[in-house]
């Protein structure tokens, strides 16, 4: 079933079309709803399970399952999917925390309640991320790129964070989630309509016009986008990709939308809509533009740098948890666009684990960090403390997410971070630029230090010591059986991954040293 | 002299409706029946169109050009392309109206009428192209519509609607009618063709100020910067649907002319309008936008986006100048694609408004707040609708602004790519106030002198049903298949080919 290819689009659209039947089902029938968006998210992470298993990995480097039929033949676009060992894990990702955040909402509804939107929106937003993962066509990409933004604004903008707070620039009073979801949505419009314009300005350079990412990477290589206009392009989809991901300065609305956000937003967001940015770096950028990527890739590994070290130092000046783990984000993503800046081999592999790893360790911590605020009904961390007291069970989850976050061995964060460094040791030849990405290295490797020191902070501060009076007549609950049914399969694989890395290198190694060798004949 | 009736039938039954029309109002029957007969009417109309379009695959059908009254009258694909849009936007505007001008205290068979009759005149410019069929055909589409700008005449504000209304037409008439004496003058030619063969190599300072007065007449008529001012007051004070009908089907038909004019007639000119409207696209869409931001009243809010609109329209206009024959093609499609697309969004905003404000009683964007909580159907079209004129894939809106966006960048010039710039930076301020709208709608408190539950008006009328259920099939299969209005992209590059 895979073979003949329709397999992949029902990964893609099966969410979609769950999202219209919960729509059909009456307002009243709670349970038929979040049934019925379990079986449709389940169904399409089964789907995502089986293609991983049938799966040629012997040949990673070639787009399997594909499909390419004529869908906008007036622009010569195509609807045509296909996955390769680079994109296989994150797809499989994506439809994983699809399924996660479905359960975890099952008891636990944002106000304003109305579970019926709520998880029309979370399907919506999965065959957005699946789909933007298998898209091989630019427009069909640009498509489901965007497609995520709805559901995701939505979701902010009702479910969000009802704290007041004062507008930068404005200086008027508003409610966080309205200032963070269109903040969200102009940052990343901005970013993807130039994006939108590169991508056609490819089209017009290449010969013969086409969207299709395969032949542009095969006219990229016979240096079809040169000069000037390669530069723009460039430039372009840059500022699309960065913004997503988010790039230090891009960033700022990162914290905001993170933090205002619900607990399954954020880790929708987190877990998955930043690696858009990221996956699209790898999967666009490089192959199509080789002779631009090596132009920016020492101000992509600097902005990448910074990002590292500002964030850790940011963390270190959060009193709310939550937006201490987006800014740790921001951090995150610095050590993965670290590793694509260094255009070898190791650093894409490294981007590529750590994409995965940043998934389901920081997922796990914004679950953790909601279902901790739902207890307390406050993020402040200095009113928090004596949790591991409080709440045995989750206070350990908290303890072990945030080791995994600051890059434990043994644990999936570890490798993501330490391949990026390893990498930046020695980037590809051609850069000639051993000596700026070496201090790119130390500076990377002090950043995993400071990363380590605010973790740790964070966890002295919520975790232990003794709880405060404030709780002293509380009862609180230890982490439910939704929470343990969401969190468990995150916490196996935080583990996996840790000690058994090839269960990611194994699909995208091939397909890595491919990309590097026919893009940079290194 | 041989007619081709095929050729005509759409005309001929719609001619055939407005007439009837007129004598259902006589009969002793409720007056909604007026407008079921102009729905049938149009309907009927659309039959023709479909066998023409379907003509080569037809069996009697005798497929061939369809030039008819020496040249001046053509029913090509770009004819029934656009006639299949304002026969979509006169249905749903009729639609729009029934209900809203049975809770009126204001006549109703001369109504429907004058819709039909302004609708009528649409469907003639589509396929206008000589300089007098083109003006008589604008002068009936604008004729009925003042009319009916005015209809609420016991409101000030529509009286004032229809004034400005019909003073910047008949000043925009004047100007057209002039530009196109000069034009004949010089070249002595009444065709669009033939002026055009007449043109070429033309240097004679007469033809360009023809031109440009030309321009500058429909200019007023597509509301583009800086002959806009009438339209935020005119959209506000016409009787809602009448709006709808002016902001698609009017202006959709000030498109077509200039559409006809700039492309057929003044081809050989383009290095004259191309910069100018350039210019004006620019302005229109800048302006549009940032003064939308500020508008509290959600129609005068719709009245400016389609003004900014408008300049998204125009933008590939401005890039004729530098393309080839291939990317002149491109610019004619996108704005085809860009207009009907528009069509069917903007409709739906308008089908939106009009049940929302049935609601609220208001047009206040504040008054709308929190209407998901209460009307989540209303809102939910709301969103799409907003969300659709914004650009958001997957709705249909995302590829009006990418065959825009393509057109201009087709040449890979940097006045196009300016342009497109330009453009980009706008759909995000755009989106900021639709997204302010939909953000009343679902996520600020519902107003306490907002009565939520009113049983009374609880019931949207079967009209605005049918409204919104074609609008919003529109909306959403245009946005996952726009191969569906991608078909006539080769006729259009054909059209194009001649220049």
């Amino acid at each position: 079933m895979f073979d003949s290819g329709w397999a992949l689009s029902l990964i893609v659209f099966l969410p979609a079309i769950g999202a219209l039947v919960v729509l059909a089902i009456p307002k009243e029938n709670e349970e038929g709803q979040k049934f019925t968006a379990l079986v449709f998210a389940v169904a399409s992470f089964v789907l995502a399970v089986v293609a991983a298993f049938q799966f040629d990995y012997g040949q990673s480097q070639a787009f399997q399952f594909g499909t390419n039929i004529e869908w906008i033949s007036a622009i010569s676009s195509n609807y045509h999917i296909g996955v390769d060992g680079i994109s296989l894990p994150l797809l499989v990702l994506s439809t994983f925390v699809t399924v996660l955040s479905i359960i975890y909402s099952w008891n636990h509804w944002p106000d304003p309640h109305n579970p019926k939107a709520f998880l029309a929106l979370i399907l919506i937003l999965a065959t957005g991320m699946a789909g933007t993962f298998v898209a091989l066509d630019l427009v069909l990409f640009f498509v489901f790129f965007e497609v995520v933004l709805l559901p995701m604004y939505f979701m902010i903008g009702i479910w969000g964070d009802r704290d007041r707070v004062v507008l930068p620039v404005f200086k008027r009073e508003v409610e966080m989630r309205l200032y963070a979801s269109i903040k969200f949505f102009l940052f990343t419009l901005f970013g993807s309509a130039f994006m939108l314009l590169g991508f056609l300005a490819l089209f017009f350079t290449s010969e013969p016009h086409t969207f299709d990412m395969l032949e542009l990477a095969e006219a990229g290589r016979a240096g079809a986008f040169t000069g000037a206009v390669g530069g723009w392009i460039f430039a372009g989809l840059f500022l699309g990709f960065a913004v997503k991901v988010p790039m230090f300065p891009f960033h700022t609305w990162l914290p905001d939308a993170h933090t205002a956000a619900p607990t399954v937003g954020s880790v929708l967001l987190a877990a998955i809509l930043l690696k858009l940015g990221t996956y699209a770096f790898v999967r666009i950028s490089i192959p199509i533009l080789p002779e631009q990527s090596q132009d920016w890739a020492p101000w992509i590994g600097i902005l990448a740098v910074i990002g590292i070290i500002y964030a850790s130092l940011a963390c270190l000046a959060q009193t709310d948890v939550k937006r201490l783990i987006a800014f740790s984000s921001v951090g995150h993503m610095g050590f993965v666009m670290l590793g694509i800046a260094t255009l070898t081999d190791i650093g894409i592999n490294a981007a590529i684990i750590g994409m995965v790893a940043h998934g389901v360790i920081t997922g796990l911590l914004f679950f953790l960090a909601g279902s901790m605020s739902h207890r307390y009904h406050t993020r402040e961390m200095s009113r928090l403390g004596g949790n591991l007291k409080l709440m045995p069970v989750m206070g350990a989850i908290l303890g072990f997410a945030a080791m995994a976050s600051l890059g434990l061995p043994g644990l999936a964060g570890f490798w993501g971070e330490f391949m990026a460094l390893l990498a930046a040791f020695n980037p590809l030849d051609a850069l000639d630029l051993d000596a700026l990405f070496r201090t790119l290295m130390v500076l990377g490797a002090i950043g995993t230090v400071l990363a380590a020191g605010y973790l740790l902070w964070m966890l002295q501060k919520v975790n232990l010591g003794e709880p405060s009076e404030e709780w002293a007549d509380h009862e609180f609950h230890d982490v439910d059986g939704f929470e343990m049914a969401a969190w468990a399969p995150l916490i196996i694989s935080i583990l996996v991954i840790g000690v058994w890395p090839k269960l990611v290198f194994g699909a995208t190694n091939d397909a890595v040293v491919n990309l590097v060798q026919v893009t940079f004949g290194g | 002299m041989d007619i081709d009736y095929h050729a005509l039938a759409p005309e001929l039954i719609l001619g055939f409706t407005v007439v009837a029309v007129l004598v259902v109002d006589l009969l002793p029957v409720r007056k909604y029946w007026a407008a079921i007969v102009g729905l049938i009417g149009i309907f009927a109309a659309a039959v023709p169109l479909l066998t023409l379009a379907l003509c080569a695959d037809l069996t009697f059908c005798d497929d061939g050009p369809r030039l008819i009254f020496d040249g001046s009258y053509e029913v090509d694909t770009f004819a029934l392309v656009l006639k299949a849009l304002f026969l979509v936007s006169a249905f749903v505007s009729l639609l729009l109206s029934v209900g809203y001008v049975e809770s009126d205290r204001y006549y109703q068979g001369e109504y429907y009428f004058l819709l039909l009759a302004s609708a009528f005149g649409a469907v003639v410019m589509a396929s206008s192209r000589d300089l007098i069929s083109m003006f008589v055909a604008l002068e009936l589409v604008s004729g009925p519509a003042f009319l009916l700008a005015g209809w609420r005449k016991g409101d000030a504000k529509s009286n004032e609607a229809a004034l400005k209304f019909f003073i910047i037409g008949v000043l925009s008439a004047a100007l057209l009618l002039f530009g196109m004496s000069l034009v004949y003058g010089i070249t002595g030619e009444l065709t669009f063709a033939g002026i055009a063969a007449a043109s070429a190599g033309l240097d004679d300072p007469t033809f360009t100020i023809g031109v440009l007065f030309v321009l500058l007449g429909f200019a007023f008529k597509v509301s583009a910067v800086p002959f806009h001012f009438w339209t935020p007051d005119t959209y506000e004070g016409a009787p809602t649907p009448v709006t709808a009908y002016l902001s698609v089907g009017s202006k959709a038909a000030g498109f077509v002319g200039l559409l006809a004019m700039c492309y057929l007639a003044f081809g050989e000119a383009r290095n004259l309008w191309g910069p100018v409207l350039w210019i004006v696209a620019a302005a229109s869409m800048t302006y549009g936008n940032l003064v939308a931001v500020r508008q509290t009243n959600i129609v005068r809010l719709l009245g400016y986006s389609s003004i900014a609109q408008g300049g998204f329209m125009l933008a590939p206009f401005a890039v004729a100048s530098l393309v080839d024959e291939a990317g002149l093609g491109d610019a004619l499609f996108a704005t085809v694609t860009y207009l009907l697309i528009y069509a069917f969004m903007n409709l739906g905003a308008f089908a939106v408004i009009i049940a929302g404000a049935v609601r609220t009683k208001s047009a206040e964007i504040d008054d709308w707040a929190g209407m998901w909580s209460y009307a989540p159907g209303i809102g939910g079209l709301l969103a799409i609708f907003f969300f659709a004129l914004a650009g958001i894939p997957p709705l249909a809106g995302w590829f009006a602004k990418f065959v825009m966006f393509r057109a201009l960048l087709v040449g890979t010039s940097g006045w196009g790519a300016l342009l497109a710039a330009i453009a980009v930076v706008n759909a995000v301020v755009a989106f900021y106030y639709y997204a302010k709208v939909v953000k009343a709608v679902f996520m600020d408190p519902v107003p306490e002198h907002i009565v939520a539950d009113d049983l009374r008006t609880r019931e949207v009328n079967p009209a605005l049903q049918l409204a919104f259920a074609i609008t919003a099939a529109g909306v959403l299969i245009l946005g996952i298949f726009p191969q569906l209005i991608g078909f006539f992209g080769e006729a259009t590059r054909q059209l194009a080919s001649g220049l």
